[in-house]
């Protein structure tokens, strides 16, 4: 099956959220869901190999071991019903010293108002590979309600390289609980991007990282919250061997909508470092940022730090740039999407310009 | 520019800061192609004056007139007078989390070669992807001044001590950009660009050769004339005998 059967008033919701339904743009493997099903699931790489996880399970019996072994099945009932479900969603294994640098795409397309998705990612990075994931998420035009429950487990293994950058449009009266977790072994880099800038009912999200020896984690959250729109979001990164380091990055703007930004940051071993940011910009009266970061340190020679910083664009800094010929909404707008447009360290020069794209492209609610 | 030739004219200006007044009674008139400076100790109303022309809001007139081109200007928001051909060089521009230097040149719709040639004149290329001033230096807040201003081309440049914590190699680059932006190689006659310099330490002189001075103090201009003279006799005597001024000149 392939993407023709999305229907083509709707492929323009999918290039949204960065999935190239065209074949215009290089993809080394692509994996489509619609509803419950898979539609696509095809790879032009010999060096990885990408299945629903379905079939997965069935052709490699390990695969099961790895599932809800990151993730609690009793986390949470969203764990729970994903437990009591058929594994749905995609396996993803690229294979040991494999360094693939064209993006790996996926997509969830909720096609059927009011339905609830459910689906298990497996990603394996094995040792000493690289691979950079981008995986989108949205409605089709007409579907206002809906929910999305997705857990993701992701195996980085030594000296490899895993980017997975999580791009939303959801439905104003979407839910979605994403739960993820990546064990990240020596020497391993994982990555990790979401952004979502439309206005959604709910989103949910607090992935985790278990930082093994010398390994990087890295989380960063770009939220821009509308009207109505509640998020909970950030990470958690549990440096547990000698040497690992970690990131949280949480840059949110409110023109309404309501956001607890969250970070933890575990430095329990030698020589672990980490550090957090939790920035949030308040467009106006009616939204809330609620920033917690967290820092735990359990072994003296950690070296733990943050900055959080809310409040609104100090009027100083919009007339500044008023002085420059632009009105104010042009630079509000200009300080918002700058904000947003943080740069990334690690991550290819193609998902950041695609991340970059669909900030200056998003209409922001029409706001700015 | 008004009948009299007059590209801005500033009329018996009030301005007040909240409840402070700043400015008290300000009058100066100048016409297309000159550059005037203004020296004054810190506190006596100088960047007040330029910010109260470039339409600032925390500059609240409660009386007076500012035109330009012979029109009035002050209920007009700031970039409205900078689409009309008023500039202006902060002396502390504020950092900017989020804006980046080469998107808000974009915004002001420059050509995208025209910016990297004149960074890279500045020394500024590297600057152009990072957010405004911050983590900048004290020299490189100020080249990025010039840069803007410059590729703005407003027809009244007003510079808000542009050479201040600069060293005297960049004094010389920024002021030779500067005389470039006002057209210093023409005869005056010819020239289209006017100014106001702010200047503290008086070197920008060497390289500008303005055509009056001005000394304020206490939110008053109380003496003016040639900027060589006005110059020397403050750093003869100081400030404190330009108060003397105040008399004579209102006499004259």
């Amino acid at each position: 099956m392939n993407s023709e059967t999305i229907p083509e008033g709707e492929k323009k919701r999918l290039e949204k959220v960065g999935y190239d339904t065209s074949g215009k743009l290089s993809r080394s493997a692509s994996f489509l869901m619609s509803d419950n099903r898979t539609l696509l699931s095809e790879k032009k790489e010999k060096k990885l190999e990408i299945l629903s996880t379905e079939l997965a399970v069935e052709k490699y019996p390990w695969v099961k071991d790895l599932m809800f072994k990151l993730v609690s099945k009793d986390k949470d009932d969203y764990t729970r019903l994903a437990a009591s479900s058929p594994p749905r969603g995609f396996f993803l294994r690229v294979l040991p010293g494999a360094k693939i640098n064209i993006p790996v795409q996926s997509c969830f397309f909720i096609k059927t108002k009011r339905l609830s998705q459910v689906v298990h990612n497996i990603i394996v990075a094995e040792p000493e590979s690289e691979v950079h994931i981008i995986t989108g998420c949205t409605t089709a035009s007409y579907v206002k309600q809906g929910s999305h429950i997705g857990i993701t487990e992701f195996y980085v293994r030594e000296n490899a390289t895993l980017t997975y950058t999580m791009l939303h449009d959801w439905a104003p009266e979407v839910v979605v609980y994403p739960r993820s977790s990546a064990l990240v072994e020596k020497n391993g880099v994982f990555i990790s991007n979401y952004i979502a800038l439309t206005r959604v009912k709910e989103i949910n999200s607090y992935p985790e990282a278990h930082v093994k020896d010398g390994g990087i984690a890295r989380f960063y959250s770009i939220i821009y919250a509308q009207d109505e729109s509640f998020f909970d979001i950030g990470a958690a990164t549990f440096l547990e061997e000698k040497g690992a380091r970690g990131e949280i990055i949480n840059r949110v703007v409110s023109s309404g909508g309501r956001v607890v930004s969250r970070g933890h940051i575990l430095g329990a071993a030698k020589d672990t470092k980490g550090h957090m940011e939790c920035s949030g910009l308040l467009l106006n009266k009616k939204g809330m940022i609620h920033a917690i970061p967290e820092l735990k340190g359990i072994f003296p020679e950690t070296e733990l730090s943050h900055e959080a910083a809310v409040g609104k664009i100090a009027d100083e800094e919009i007339n500044y740039l008023m002085t420059r010929g632009i009105d104010k909404d042009t630079a509000v707008s200009l300080i918002v999407r700058g904000f947003l447009d943080t740069k990334i360290k690690g991550l290819p020069p193609q998902l950041q310009k695609l991340i970059a794209g669909i900030i200056e492209k998003s209409s922001l609610g029409g706001r700015i | 520019m008004d009948k009299n030739g007059y590209l801005l004219e500033v009329e018996d200006l009030w301005v007040k800061v909240e409840s402070k007044q700043v400015l008290r009674g300000i009058n100066l008139r100048i016409k297309k192609g000159e550059i005037h400076i203004i020296f004054g100790p810190n506190g006596s109303g100088k960047t007040s004056l330029l910010g109260t022309i470039m339409g600032l809001p925390q500059y609240r007139i409660i009386k007076g007139e500012i035109k330009f081109k012979g029109e009035s200007i002050k209920n007009m928001p700031s970039f409205e007078r900078a689409r009309l051909g008023i500039g202006l060089t902060f002396q502390h521009p504020p950092s900017i989390k989020g804006a980046r230097l080469e998107n808000l040149l974009k915004v002001m719709g420059i050509e995208e070669q025209r910016i990297k040639n004149l960074a890279k004149r500045l020394s500024l290329l590297e600057h152009l992807p990072r957010e405004i001033n911050r983590g900048f230096s004290g020299g490189e807040v100020k080249r990025s001044e010039v840069l803007q201003v410059y590729l703005q081309q407003p027809e009244l440049v007003l510079l808000d001590e542009p050479e201040s914590g600069v060293d005297l190699e960049n004094i010389v680059l920024i002021s030779s950009v500067i005389g470039e932006l006002l057209e210093k190689n023409k005869p005056i006659i010819k020239r289209k660009k006017s100014a106001i310099v702010i200047t503290h330490t008086g070197y920008i002189l060497d390289y500008l050769h303005a055509d009056k001075g001005h000394v304020m103090l206490n939110g008053e201009i109380v003496c003016s004339g040639g900027p060589e003279d006005v110059f020397d006799k403050i750093k003869k005597c100081g400030y404190e005998q330009c108060a003397s001024c105040l008399t004579s000149s209102k006499e004259k």
